[in-house]
């Protein structure tokens, strides 16, 4: 638990999806669908169960989070504001001209460990974090949110094998099951089920949540490690574009770009006023 | 080469407590000393490189200094974009360790011959690159890479050079080794090769043509001043590298010569040309084959000064 200021995550939640949306509209970014799926995953995570501090964003003793899903930076990039690492009025320049707030994730922001993009990358940087945790007898832990398009990539999977060979407890694979890639579903392109028995088969263990419930979110977090002497991994199962009615489930979202009326009707159902 | 690296990790670990050693699960019987000795500071990765390239960012980012080693095109080209995104983009304290640079795993086939590997990891922002041509060189390039912070590649070759040491010489990366003095003709190598342009310098001293033979040990940062020197000071500039023309040495050696200003009497990049290196062999006889042995050098060398008497008579 955070020694810095606790937020209400719900609060936060609704405030990412709100930023995000801003964002993505007046950069003309994709993604937002995969921001808003995994909106309340990160609310949680930066309303308060990852020990970050925005006064010392670079402490040893801080937990490490890397957004895998690096697509969903505006996401990020929202949470860290609204936790203070830098001004919220910084997250109008996503996407512009010279700005830091890149559309995939970028460590040039304060609070960010690790850029991505390509997907299949932060679990293994995640694993040689949480091994150089272990090697000096750290206590914090390593998050690393992935989506569920990028366990198609076999670099996730041999760093899904080496962290449980090396008993990582202190990694945290959170998947973002959403089932939804790029241009079709996750059934159409490559299932990956039975999802969680493959994690199992991979030696970790592994609790399925609904990635938009706080406290359940919450609970799984507070009881990491779930087993002795194996990674964590909670799988996550989510709406992509959760909150906006007509980017719910859809493909089309992935890429889409929200303006005029649709980035009306969008806003006024993240606010709540539809 | 790969032993007097091994050697110089073994020597200074306990000193840098920082370091690490990962391997792609390779290097039977060579890094069981150090295993054994540094058990904290080793790591088999696994049959898994892109893996070993994303874990060495993290531990590089958590304070260490790692090595991945493997053989020929597998710590580089497999995870290509590990070693550009998560280790360059985030200048982590990574150093890169091919064995078998070329064709040194000759016999074994294609797969196993690292001959673009020069050309690919120079064009990394940020990467230094590092390619000795005797065992003095290998093992100081190692011992540098120890203290030098941020990402690097070091190639290293199953031959080395004879090169004979002068009293009081240091290694300095970023340099490169006049290794023979002569005014008539500059053979530029890198790597274990340069024991072929020794012995085309040898036999065309014998005919009263001398040679100024240079290890180019590292590729990036380029020593344009010695270029520059060579290409004024004697008739012409021959680049020979196990390894394609393409942006490899000899492309580098043209790139910062053309930058300068700076044209030599004639320019002959000697290597693989558009080719697989298909063939199997030893490491010498394929630098037969693809025309990359000291009688090739020498026979290049004299066709080019033959050419150039003929023009100015």
């Amino acid at each position: 638990m955070s020694t810095a200021m606790m937020l209400d995550s719900h609060l936060l939640a609704k405030r990412i999806r709100v930023h995000a949306l801003r964002m993505t509209s007046a950069g003309g970014g994709s993604h937002i669908a995969a921001i808003l799926s995994c909106a309340d995953i990160l609310a949680v995570l930066y309303g308060g169960a990852i020990n970050v501090d925005s006064e010392a964003p670079e402490s040893p003793t801080r937990d490490r989070f890397i957004l895998s899903k690096g697509h969903a930076g505006g996401g990020l990039y929202a949470a860290l504001a609204e936790r203070g690492f830098f001004a919220v009025e910084k997250l109008a320049t996503h996407y512009q001209d010279g700005s830091e707030l890149s559309g995939h994730v970028s460590h040039k922001l304060p609070g960010v460990d690790v850029s991505t993009g390509a997907l299949g990358h932060g679990l293994s940087i995640g694993a040689g974090m949480a091994y150089a945790g272990r090697l000096r007898e750290a206590r914090h832990r390593v998050y690393c949110l992935l989506s569920d398009g990028e366990c198609d990539e076999g670099s996730t999977w041999e760093a899904a094998l080496f962290a449980s060979h090396h008993r990582l407890t202190n990694l945290v694979a959170i998947v973002d099951y959403n089932r939804i890639q790029g241009i079709a579903s996750v059934a159409e392109v490559l299932e990956l089920e039975p999802f969680a028995d493959k994690w199992i088969s991979f030696g970790w263990a592994v609790r399925v949540v609904d990635g938009h419930n706080h406290e359940a979110l919450q609970q799984a977090l507070e009881s990491v490690p779930l087993a002795e002497g194996k990674p964590t991994c909670i799988i996550a199962h989510t709406t992509k574009g959760k909150g906006v009615s007509f980017m719910e489930n859809s493909v089309l979202w992935h890429y889409r770009i929200p303006r005029g009326a649709e980035f009306d009707a969008a806003l006024a159902e993240l606010e709540g006023r539809s | 080469m790969r032993d007097s690296f091994v050697a110089v990790l073994t020597e200074v670990a306990a000193r840098h407590p920082e370091l690490m050693l990962l391997t792609g699960d390779l290097g039977f019987g060579v890094l069981d000393n150090y295993a054994a000795r540094f058990p904290r500071q080793f790591l088999n990765a696994g049959v898994a490189e892109q893996n070993m390239s994303g874990l060495a960012a993290g531990l590089a980012l958590e304070g260490h200094c790692v090595f991945t080693y493997s053989i020929g095109n597998f710590p580089t080209l497999r995870c290509l974009e590990q070693i550009r995104n998560d280790i360059c983009y985030h200048g982590a304290n990574v150093k890169i360790v091919c064995i078998g640079g070329g064709m040194s795993y000759g016999p074994v086939g294609f797969s196993h011959h690292a001959t673009e590997d020069l050309a690919i990891l120079r064009s990394l922002p940020g990467m230094l690159v590092l390619s000795p041509c005797d065992l003095w060189e290998a093992a100081e390039a190692t011992r540098s890479l120890v203290t030098h912070r941020g990402p690097a590649y070091l190639r290293l070759d199953k031959s080395a050079a004879p090169v004979e040491m002068r009293f009081g010489e240091s290694f300095q990366p970023g340099s490169i080794r006049t290794v023979r003095q002569g005014s008539d003709v500059t053979l530029a190598a890198t790597g274990g090769i340069l024991e072929e342009a020794l012995l085309a310098a040898d036999a065309l001293a014998e005919q009263g043509i001398f040679c100024r033979v240079l290890s180019v040990h590292t590729i990036k940062p380029l020593d344009t001043h010695t270029l520059v020197a060579a290409a004024k000071e004697t008739g012409g500039i021959v680049s020979i590298e196990e390894h394609a023309v393409d942006g490899g040495l000899g492309g580098a050696i043209a790139e910062s010569l053309m930058e300068a200003g700076v044209f030599p009497g004639f320019f002959v990049r000697m290597g693989l040309r558009n080719t697989f290196s298909s063939v199997i062999g030893s490491q010498r006889y394929l630098r037969k084959v693809y025309s990359l042995d000291a009688a090739s050098i020498h026979r290049t060398v004299s066709a080019k000064l033959g050419v150039a008497a003929e023009v100015l008579s």
